[in-house]
């Protein structure tokens, strides 16, 4: 329940690494889409890790560099140490991963026949706007405060106007925000 | 008009394309990709993989990314193996996806272990909210920049930008469920496309 390193039995490792298999194809859009259902699992059902536990996974995740899908390895470290996050990260992985490959291996064979053409072009507008849709979503916080509703606004201006490297602008999001300022 | 067609048109011929000559050049631009991926790597695989290293069109990279977000998984992990796939099969997927999860991974486990101690610092969550707030920023200027290659598309682009506008409101405004979405508008777009092509 405190997520000790040592807290889960080999049994309990397997329907961690099995829910996480499952949760790989459901997971349209994003690992982040699974993550009520994660927390469902390891919060609700098992009482693994805490509320807060959770949530703070997610946001170390974000805070740190790398894919949005580390908060899954996060998750599985703090219910059963490294064991865990092989567990979960395998888990989220695998069955994505042969997919993938397989899908776009088929797609790739036929990508001048009529169908695949009007399936990238069909779907082509849609991945723009649940792009745009994930960057609302992801400013939702920002909403009601000044500062960070600035931060939002003048980072689209400084990366639609301007090559300087995303990092820069960052590292000028995390002084702004550690003075208080978001 | 085929939008598979735009790697070979040799019209292109002014900013020509590159590829990367190894598993290990993959594996490099994944992993400084990654690296630089604040609160998601998608904003910066666009700068990367079309601005800087000119592996992919504007147009290419969007129709990647529609694959990856139909497929299940985290988009650009299933975008790294496509297109690592894609260059030197099993081996360039797997190069690709190494490089876009190993040493991230050490650095967001190696956080975690500090994180408990620092959380409460208010300074701390003052610089993860500035963080958020730049993330969301990315991915929106990403996504306006990206809408351009509407233009190209074989739909024509007022009926795109249509498509992409009720996407935007069924997701974000309605927060209806996105597989919902995906089918039901998405065969919706597809049959569109199809009659477009078609003629």
């Amino acid at each position: 329940m405190t997520g000790l390193s040592s807290a889960l039995s080999p049994a309990d490792l397997l329907a961690l690494f099995a829910q996480f298999l499952v949760l790989s194809l459901l997971a349209i859009g994003g690992a982040i889409t699974t993550a009520p259902e994660m927390h469902r699992f390891v919060v609700t059902e098992h009482r693994w890790i805490t509320d807060a536990q959770f949530t703070g996974s997610v946001a170390i995740a974000q805070a740190a560099p790398g894919p949005n899908v580390l908060f899954v390895a996060v998750i599985g470290w703090n219910v059963a140490g490294p064991l865990g996050a092989l567990a979960t990260m395998t888990g989220i992985l695998l069955p994505s991963t042969v997919l993938s490959l397989w899908a776009t291996r088929w797609g790739q064979a036929r990508r001048d026949t009529l169908g695949v053409r009007a399936f990238t072009t069909g779907m082509a507008p849609l991945t723009l706007g649940l792009l745009l849709a994930t960057g609302w979503l992801l400013a939702g916080p920002a909403n009601g405060h000044p500062g960070a509703m600035l931060l939002v606004a003048a980072t689209v201006l400084v990366t639609l106007r301007t090559k300087l490297s995303p990092m820069w602008v960052v590292a000028v999001g995390a002084a702004a925000g550690a003075a208080g300022f978001a | 008009m085929s939008l598979a067609g735009v790697a070979a048109d040799p019209s292109k011929a002014a900013d020509p394309l590159r590829q990367p000559a190894s598993c290990g050049e993959l594996f490099r631009v994944f992993n400084r990709m990654s690296l630089q991926g604040f609160g998601g790597v998608l904003a910066v695989a666009q700068r990367e993989l079309v601005e800087r290293e000119r592996w992919m069109t504007r147009e290419q990279f969007v129709e990647t990314l529609a694959v990856s977000q139909v497929l299940p998984g985290p988009n650009i992990v299933n975008m790294s193996l496509v297109i690592g796939d894609r260059q030197f099969g099993l081996r360039g997927a797997f190069a690709a996806l190494a490089g876009m999860l190993a040493i991230p991974l050490g650095i967001v486990l190696a956080l975690t272990a500090l994180y408990a101690e620092f959380a409460s610092h208010p300074m701390v969550s003052g610089a993860l909210r500035g963080m958020g707030a730049v993330a969301a920023g990315l991915v929106i200027a990403t996504a306006l920049k990206l809408l351009t290659t509407l233009k190209k598309s074989a739909m024509g682009l007022p009926l795109g930008i249509g498509f992409a506008a009720i996407t935007f409101a069924a997701i974000a405004l309605l927060r209806w469920p996105l597989v919902w979405v995906l089918v039901g508008l998405g065969s919706v777009a597809v049959a569109t496309a199809w009659w477009r092509l078609g003629r």
